[in-house]
């Protein structure tokens, strides 16, 4: 592991673990704080493929129908630059994208 | 001998039909991208087994998908599973960002269109409803796409570049969406002519340029739809669909909302060939692959009622070019049936016997293998189909 960097744990939705080519969590190493945005950007250096789908390309704004939740808080309003809980960036808890319910 | 492959884009999923030049027995390979909407795949024909596949979500947008081995095999552009962190490097999975061009003067958005409530509206990349590959190269293809603009991709889909002139031509603060978007969503290209393209756009009509995509100009002079305030307008007009047959491309077919239409000077006049059809609102349209002449098209109840007509449902075809129709009934349910055929969902083949393709939003593949006089389902329970295409193969 990178000095400095802490391992992140990730859960993705079934859409984005088979774009990805995951199982039902990943691990990340994630430098400096340990935010959405650092968080992110880890996952989308690790796997490309997923750029454009979680956050827009330019504005890096969370898409609409997809939520940030951690320790059973929905952080998705929160502001991309606050540190995530303690637990998250301990790895004790993963980092969670999901889908909103909708649709058919 | 030869074979054909039926690509089939559906609400959850792609699907790959394979059948020898017989067309009696099919093989079903799917869901490919199961769960997912499928708006279209479409082949190279300059290598059929390169393809190209629209895979989208409200949840998680535009993934462009491609295979380079006749569908057994897929790959996001520029970005294979498993690739090392770039840095640096180039920004990777740049094959699902379609950016729209900006002012180069201001660095403000190019221009805005209608929206529903006559205000101006930015454009908002939402979906790719349309591949059109190049006739000359495996690696460049063209992407109609939702809201209203075209793109090119000389790379195989990795990066795509806007065709602004489209949008920037001087209407596209008319262009307004219809009921399912404002979508690009038919584009054909010339073979007598590498500089000429077709396109159409809900609600806003029908474009040609002579000039490989540069300049562009409306091709809508005699459509008249009674729903926009001037009936004769240059723009506004809801272009469902149109067709031309590669042997005599100056002629084109179209399928409006309401109303079918002929042009025998690439767009630049039209006239209605409705003739005696039971209902002349519907979404598809093609031509026989042989016979210039030879029409096909689903007619739809009304634009209120999206079903066939009469719970029948029937293929009309034209051998005369239009005006006199007749029903293709053999094979396809003739009672309690209601559903439609979408835009993109109709097909030929080009085998000396010219099969004919279509998918319904009941989940049904229709083929025809001696022209429409006669027809069986290839399958009959997949999810709503998007769009049908077939690749005849040697």
């Amino acid at each position: 592991m990178t000095p400095g960097s802490r391992k992140i744990r990730v859960v993705l939705p079934f859409h984005l673990r088979n774009l990805a080519h995951v199982g039902s969590e990943l691990e990340l190493e994630v430098a400096g704080p340990v935010t959405q945005r650092s968080v992110l950007d880890a996952l989308e250096a690790r796997y490309p493929m997923l750029r454009g789908a979680i956050r827009d390309h330019d504005t890096l704004q969370r898409r609409a129908f997809l939520r940030f939740f951690a320790c059973e808080e929905d952080l998705s309003h929160e502001s991309p630059d606050a540190l995530l809980p303690d637990a998250v960036a301990s790895g004790k808890e993963p980092f969670i994208v999901i889908g909103a319910i909708a649709g058919g | 001998m030869s074979k054909v492959r039926v690509l089939v884009g559906t609400r959850k999923g792609a699907f790959i039909l394979t059948s020898d030049g017989k067309r009696e027995k099919w093989e079903v390979s799917g869901p490919h991208f199961a769960g997912w909407e499928i708006y279209h795949l479409k082949g190279s024909p300059v290598d059929p087994n390169r393809i190209y596949a629209s895979q989208t979500s409200g949840w998680f947008g535009q993934i462009v998908q491609r295979s380079d081995d006749g569908g057994k095999t897929w790959l996001q552009p520029g970005t294979p599973p498993g690739e090392p962190i770039p840095t640096p490097g180039p920004p990777k999975s740049a094959s699902n960002k379609f950016a729209y061009d900006v002012s180069a003067e201001t660095g403000k958005p190019l221009t805005t269109h209608q929206w529903y409530d006559g205000t101006q509206h930015p454009w908002e990349f939402k979906r790719v409803w349309h591949f059109e590959p190049s006739l000359a190269d495996a690696d460049t293809v063209y992407a109609g796409v939702e809201d209203a603009a075209i793109f090119r991709s000389a790379d195989g889909g990795e990066n795509w570049k806007e065709l602004s002139g489209l949008r920037g031509h001087g209407t596209g603060p008319q262009w307004q969406p219809g009921a399912g978007g404002m979508c690009l969503h038919t584009l054909i290209l010339d073979p007598s002519n590498p500089q000429r393209m077709f396109i159409a756009i809900s609600a806003a009509g029908a474009f040609r340029t002579d000039d490989g995509g540069m300049n562009w100009k409306p091709i809508n002079r005699g459509l008249r739809s009674q729903y926009i305030p001037d009936p004769n307008a240059e723009v506004g007009h809801c272009v469902h669909h149109i067709a031309m047959n590669p042997k005599r491309p100056g002629v084109l077919f179209m399928q409006k909302h309401w109303d079918v239409m002929r042009s025998d000077d690439a767009g630049d006049n039209w006239t209605e060939v409705s003739g005696n059809l039971p209902t002349d609102f519907g979404f598809v349209i093609d031509i026989h692959a042989h016979e210039p002449e030879t029409i096909y098209v689903v007619p739809i109840k009304s634009d209120s009622e999206h079903f066939v007509h009469e719970g029948k449902l029937r293929v009309f075809r034209s051998r005369t070019g239009g005006n006199e129709w007749e029903a293709l009934t053999k094979g396809l349910p003739q009672k309690d049936c209601y559903v439609n055929v979408l835009r993109d969902a109709m097909a030929v083949d080009s085998l000396d016997k010219c099969g004919i393709y279509f998918g319904t939003t009941g989940g049904q593949v229709y083929c025809s293998s001696d022209a429409g006089d006669s027809w069986n389902a290839i399958v009959h329970d997949l999810p709503a189909v998007l769009s049908v295409e077939v690749q005849t193969l040697a």
